[in-house]
């Protein structure tokens, strides 16, 4: 029974979900607000990794976010439809559903990618010095693609709306939905296994004493590599799907601001609580979404509300607990593991 | 060989409005451990403080006027400025660190409290003040002189002097005087300190009173150069600011003030060079390798961790 509760839940909240936005019982902008959802819950659970389980402060994330949008909207875009810089379309419309993950998968492994860009320097520098090449890494890659006039540069670049009308054309599905729950799922899934298998316990161990742990025979450096691949990589996969969901991205939109909002939902969570990144991610897309009417004030109330979180709760809604150390009783039902 | 002297006061210039923002940065981490992440929309503020100031000063404000001369209003505008943007450098810290550091919590948590503060800062300017961008008065006759071809303005000198006599300051209040002293010996052991009878808040509200006037002398002199405020100048200054402070090698103020004109010479040539939209990732490239190659900056220390 254990083994079985997650997986019906999700597939009852995936029926529900498909079920009322092709039964047109929830309207389009509900709809955007829920993928959002997923994308944030992505964006915060990846961070999650490097900035909660393995303790370090990255402030880069944006950038590997967008390394993934523009490689799958790239590739989407240069596989599947006429362009002017790219051509004909290589392949006809009726593979978008073929194509479709596999340039998300590409986009992915671009930022994976783009992770080593951290990763490498990261072996020797710590703490403070690692914020600044998150930062600066994030402003490498902001600048490249600003430079590359050929996809736009800081004008932007669009045409990967038409993959998503050519995969509802072959089978009418609110397809996008349906890609971003499995991308949710899948890296929940992912990170879940990771940081509870014997080999991801290396990453928390960095945490705690990073020389401790490479006396106890854990490969510091290998480890750091692949939480920040797997962490940037995951981005990557968010980045990819935002692209897709907006049908069009811009440099300008992967700065620091995206990277403050990303590590709001994660300090809001607490470092290191899987539970706790998916939580606030959905709360916070939904206060983002009630605080929309006041504009600009919206971000002076969001940073206080936090600076007062600091305060009164400074290890976030969870802490490091994850759902089942608070409420016992949910082992017997759900297996956190 | 002519512009390559005129990039080089350029570089001068754009590096003393760095060292003086990485000055701050540097004074209060190498006390607190803290990246104060405002620090520059605590500039961005001391900018606008030194716009109200001047204006006000020239009576745009009143009905009567003060009767002022242009340098008269300078003069004073300087010390308003820099005391003001103390005021609010000692708010900040009054306000959002203390609290948490008196209860010890995790210094991340300041961190990040210190990157909402500076959010908080330039989005009120923004919602109180309105997007219009504001034009710094002319205070000095712009005069330029010409030496051997190479064209500069008195401001250009005035701004770079200013940065060398404060680092001139500054160093000497760390190196020679007791409440320098007392800095230095926070940043070596802040658990012991206390037990020294060193008034340890004291000393905290002293460094941030430093580095934001600091911040605030530089908010001056660069709207004075680039007379041009809007809410955003800070955030990209300071971020730089902060990376020029880490290249330096954070903790160490004669690291901040080099690394800061270093990042300056950087930005210059890069735009010499090449087209200038390729100023950040050139400059930020050749600051990652110099990160890779000697990870605690150039003045920095390699701090051993004992088990």
């Amino acid at each position: 029974m254990q083994r079985f509760t997650v997986p019906i839940l999700l597939a009852a909240l995936f029926a529900g979900l498909i079920g009322m936005s092709q039964g047109g019982m929830i309207d389009l902008y509900i709809q955007s607000v829920i993928m959002f959802m997923g994308i944030n819950i992505i964006l915060s659970s990846s961070l999650n990794i490097v900035n909660g389980y393995m303790g370090e402060f990255s402030c880069g994330h944006a950038g590997f976010m967008a390394v993934g949008a523009y490689v799958s909207s790239l590739l989407s875009v240069w596989l599947l439809t006429d362009d002017r810089v790219f051509g004909p379309a290589v392949l006809s419309p009726e593979f978008a559903l073929v194509i479709f993950p596999l340039c998300l998968l590409g986009g992915a492994v671009a930022a994976a990618l783009a992770g080593l860009l951290v990763a490498i320097p990261s072996f020797k520098t710590r703490d403070d010095y690692l914020a600044i090449i998150t930062i600066a890494s994030l402003y490498i890659i902001k600048s490249t693609i600003e430079n590359i006039s050929a996809i736009g540069g800081p004008r932007g670049f669009m045409g990967m709306r038409s993959t998503v009308v050519f995969m509802e054309d072959v089978i009418e599905l609110p397809w996008m939905m349906i890609w971003i729950f499995i991308c949710t799922v899948f890296t929940i899934w992912i990170i879940r296994r990771f940081v509870s298998s014997t080999y991801g316990k290396g990453i928390i161990a960095i945490r705690q004493d990073e020389v401790a742990a490479e006396i106890m025979s854990v490969n510091t450096n290998k480890m750091k590599v692949v939480a920040f691949m797997l962490s940037s990589g995951l981005a990557g996969l968010a980045g990819g799907l935002f692209a897709h969901v907006l049908g069009y991205v811009n440099p300008g939109a992967f700065g620091i601001l995206k990277t403050t909002e990303i590590m709001v939902m994660v300090y809001l969570g607490g470092m290191g609580s899987l539970t706790g990144s998916v939580l606030s991610a959905v709360l916070f897309t939904l206060l983002m979404e009630a605080m929309r009417p006041l504009q600009i004030i919206k971000w002076v109330i969001v940073p206080l509300m936090l600076i007062i979180l600091m305060h009164f709760r400074p290890e976030g809604i969870m802490g490091n607990r994850e759902l089942s150390d608070i409420f016992p009783r949910l082992r017997r039902w759900i297996q956190f593991k | 060989m002519e512009s390559l002297f005129q990039n080089i006061m350029n570089a001068l210039q754009w590096g003393s409005f760095y060292s003086l923002i990485a000055l701050g940065y540097c004074l209060v981490y190498g006390v607190l451990r803290l990246i104060n992440f405002a620090h520059g929309d605590i500039f961005m503020v001391g900018a606008f403080i030194a716009y109200f100031t001047a204006t006000f000063l020239m009576g745009m404000y009143t009905d009567f006027s003060f009767g002022l001369s242009n340098p008269m209003v300078l003069v004073l505008t300087i010390p308003i400025t820099m005391i003001l943007t103390a005021g609010v450098g000692v708010t900040i810290e009054r306000v959002a660190y203390r609290p948490l550091r008196n209860k010890g919590a995790h210094r991340l948590y300041v961190v990040i409290t210190a990157l909402m503060c500076g959010l908080i800062l330039q989005h009120a300017n923004l919602a109180v003040l309105g997007a219009s961008r504001r034009s710094f008065p002319d205070l000095v006759e712009r005069s330029v002189y010409t030496i051997g071809g190479v064209t500069f303005t008195n401001l250009r000198v005035a701004t770079i002097l200013a940065a060398f006599l404060v680092f001139a300051m500054l160093y000497t209040i760390i190196s020679k005087t007791r409440i320098g002293m007392a800095m230095r010996a926070i940043s070596y052991d802040r658990f012991a300190i206390p037990l020294m009878g060193i008034p340890v808040a004291t000393i905290v509200v002293i460094t941030f009173v430093l580095g934001s006037s600091l911040a605030g002398l530089a908010g001056l002199l660069y709207s004075m150069s680039y007379p041009v405020l809007e809410p955003y100048m800070g955030a990209m200054i300071g971020w730089k600011a902060f990376i020029a402070a880490v290249v330096g090698g954070i903790g160490d103020i004669r690291g901040a003030f080099v690394g800061g004109f270093l990042l300056g010479f950087l930005e210059i040539m890069v735009v010499a060079f090449f087209p200038s939209t390729f100023r950040d990732l050139i400059a930020f490239s050749i600051l990652l390798l110099i990160l890779s190659i000697k990870p605690t900056g150039i003045f920095g220390m390699a701090q051993t961790t004992k088990i």
